[in-house]
């Protein structure tokens, strides 16, 4: 299998970026797929990304974790340290009080559900991770860039059709 | 724009009503480009007006005399701060109530706001989830201070029994411990997530320290798609998290209070009267430090007059509430059957420490009425004075809530009425100010204090919109 190849096109605003994935996607070239092309930009597009094709979001997910765990966790961590005191002098209260121990539990319960969220967040990101493999800092300025993965052999043709629609600036492997 | 609305009367008389729209002031200029928001808010982390070593060596001294004060308490023992039986308390724990209550808006506001799409959020949420952040960790020495025992404050920690420490589950001073915990950690997860993009931009202009500190912290933000829509969920799904946790820890707070049987404090309206004194006091907070970043950074042009505006209102809106739960406080004591309660309400007003009560309705209740006057909002100096008089009215609040009520509780030995803090206690309320003084500024000299990407988000949405709307 040919080892991929990237190329990184800079744009000044959003159309002229859309315009160039609308023209990616109606060719078809092999050894080029539209789930390599990654948006980097200074701002979230949402309706760019769109364009892109469905890119799933798994965060929730983790959250629903945290908030079914961490409730869990607090309320067996409380009462199983209530119900192990050397000396349960309680003057008829019960040993393991429900009501007061719901506060922990709620706190558990939001505490777990942040954790979790962000757990699955920086896992969504891909990060901690290196810049690669083609960054331009311009990106966080205010520049769009379109990243693009694909066979060392169809790079020129897909440079070719960046190239229509005024990129400021077009970084190969060799440019990085 | 205009258009022109014909009516007729019964005379056939024609009358013509030309209605003016007159477009509002925007928030932000909608001109100015990102690169130069980059720039600006970029420049801010090196070259601030010398006001900033101003206010930081001020914050310094201060700070360093709270450490002398808490020293020569650790020294001497809780005498020296004439704490004592009854008066348990005094300013620390008032004092822990105001930088809880402090931290509780940013937050909140933040959370809240960004769940309700509100756009003028976006200059000023940064700070204020700093602020919240910094305020929480000063609460937090007061929970130490207070205690005398530094080394004993795992008995107010959620913590299990296997070394037998047997903590007490079913006290509001646990439930306080983990909620302020809860919402630290919290808090900080969510400033710090909603940072990591103006972090990588940081990261991509910066040289020596400063780059590996940012490249650090960015860890490798690229702003793709894929992060973005990540980003999008995350920070949608912990400001849901945050409000209804923000709510908990100034109820649980309010806990400490209402579930105890002193006169006055056993009342229903306890947590919702907490949870908006903590809001009124963090809106006033959020308006100082508004005057004082938008001179000190030169954040004119972001930190706007409609901005400014926006914020007042809310804080009056905010004000109000906090002033019709106040009252309703008061007369459920007055109207209830609880002679002790009424008794020491009538202390409270008449009494030793009436000034601080007064005190209080004069800066909390009838100052906020000055916010209507228009030279008042966009006069600086006048609305940083009366935003500080709104934020020593609620310090007030929290000093009369305690310290007139053990002065004059339930038992005639508990009347202590010519109790006054010793200057330990002032010095070390003293020292938090200037550690959160420090810790803030310190914080908006090393971090954006503005999101430069929401702000450039801001400017964006507004064009887009102004030009559907052919402006």
């Amino acid at each position: 299998m040919m080892k991929k190849s990237h190329t990184l096109a800079l744009f000044n605003d959003f159309e002229e970026a859309g315009q160039a994935i609308r023209d990616l996607k109606a060719v078809s070239l092999p050894g080029f797929r539209m789930e390599d092309v990654v948006i980097k930009s200074p701002i979230e597009h949402p309706e760019l990304s769109e364009m892109l094709g469905d890119r799933p979001v798994y965060v929730q997910w983790f959250t629903l974790g945290g908030v079914l765990v961490g409730p869990l966790t607090g309320l067996i961590l409380v009462a199983s340290a209530q119900a192990n005191f050397l000396l349960q002098i309680r003057g008829g209260r019960p040993v393991v009080p429900v009501p007061p121990d719901m506060v922990l539990t709620y706190e558990f319960f939001i505490l777990s559900g942040v954790l979790m969220t962000v757990l699955g967040c920086f896992i969504g990101w891909k990060l901690p991770g290196r810049r690669s493999p083609l960054y331009n800092a311009k990106v966080s300025e205010d520049k769009i860039g379109l990243l693009i993965k694909a066979d060392p052999l169809v790079i020129p043709k897909i440079n070719e059709i960046l190239a229509r629609h005024k990129p400021i600036e077009i970084m190969g492997e060799d440019r990085r | 724009m205009s258009h022109t609305v014909d009516l007729h009367t019964p005379e056939d008389k024609d009358i013509h009503i030309e209605r003016k729209f007159v477009p509002k002031p925007l928030d932000i200029d909608r001109e100015v480009s990102w690169a130069k928001i980059n720039k600006d808010v970029l420049r801010s982390l090196e070259r601030p007006r010398p006001m900033f070593w101003v206010i930081f060596v001020a914050a310094l001294a201060l700070f360093s005399f709270g450490v002398y004060c808490e020293i020569y308490q650790y020294q001497n023992g809780m005498g020296a701060a004439d704490l004592n039986n009854p008066q348990v308390w005094g300013l620390y724990i008032a004092t822990f109530i105001f930088w809880i209550g402090m931290g509780h808006s940013g937050t909140l506001l933040s959370a809240l706001l960004h769940i309700i799409h509100a756009d003028w959020r976006k200059p000023i949420y940064r700070y204020s989830e700093a602020m919240t952040t910094f305020s929480l960790l000063t609460a937090a020495l007061f929970v130490l201070i207070h205690l005398g025992r530094i080394w004993e404050f795992y008995y107010v920690v959620a913590y299990p029994n296997e070394r037998w420490v047997w903590p007490n589950f079913s006290s509001p001073l646990v439930w306080d411990a983990t909620a302020i915990g809860t919402y630290l950690t919290s808090s900080l997860l969510f400033l710090y997530t909603g940072m990591v993009p103006d972090l990588a931009i940081c990261r991509d202009n910066a040289r020596g320290v400063r780059k590996k500190l940012y490249t650090f912290l960015s860890m490798g933000w690229q702003g793709t798609d894929r992060q973005w829509a990540n980003f999008r969920v995350t920070y949608m799904t912990l400001a849901c998290l945050l409000m209804p946790l923000a709510v908990s820890v100034h109820s649980i707070v309010s806990t400490d209070f209402a579930v105890s049987q002193n006169p006055g404090w056993h009342i229903t309206s306890f947590p919702p009267y907490f949870v908006l004194g903590a809001l009124y006091s963090g809106c006033a907070v959020i308006i100082t430090l508004f005057i004082v970043l938008r001179y000190v950074f030169r954040f004119e042009e972001y930190m706007t007059m409609p901005i400014l505006n926006k914020l007042i209102k809310m804080t009056f809106a905010i004000a109000m509430v906090w002033n019709y739960l106040n009252l309703i406080e008061y007369a459920t004591v007055w109207y209830g059957d609880n002679e002790v309660a009424k008794a020491q309400f009538i202390y409270k007003i008449t009494g030793t420490y009436a000034p601080v009560f007064w005190g209080m309705v004069l800066c909390s209740t009838v100052l906020p009425f000055a916010l209507l006057i228009k030279f008042v909002r966009t006069h600086m100096p006048t609305l940083l004075v009366v935003s500080l008089l709104l934020n020593l009215g609620m310090w007030l609040e929290r000093v009369q809530i305690i310290t007139p009520t053990f002065a004059h509780s339930q038992y005639p030995w508990t009347w202590t009425a010519n109790w006054f803090p010793s200057w330990v206690q002032w010095g070390i309320v003293a020292g938090s100010f200037g550690w959160f003084t420090m810790l803030f500024m310190l914080y908006c000299k090393i971090f954006p204090a503005i999101s430069m990407y929401e702000v450039k988000e801001m400017v964006h949405d507004q064009s887009k919109m102004l030009k559907a709307r052919g402006q």
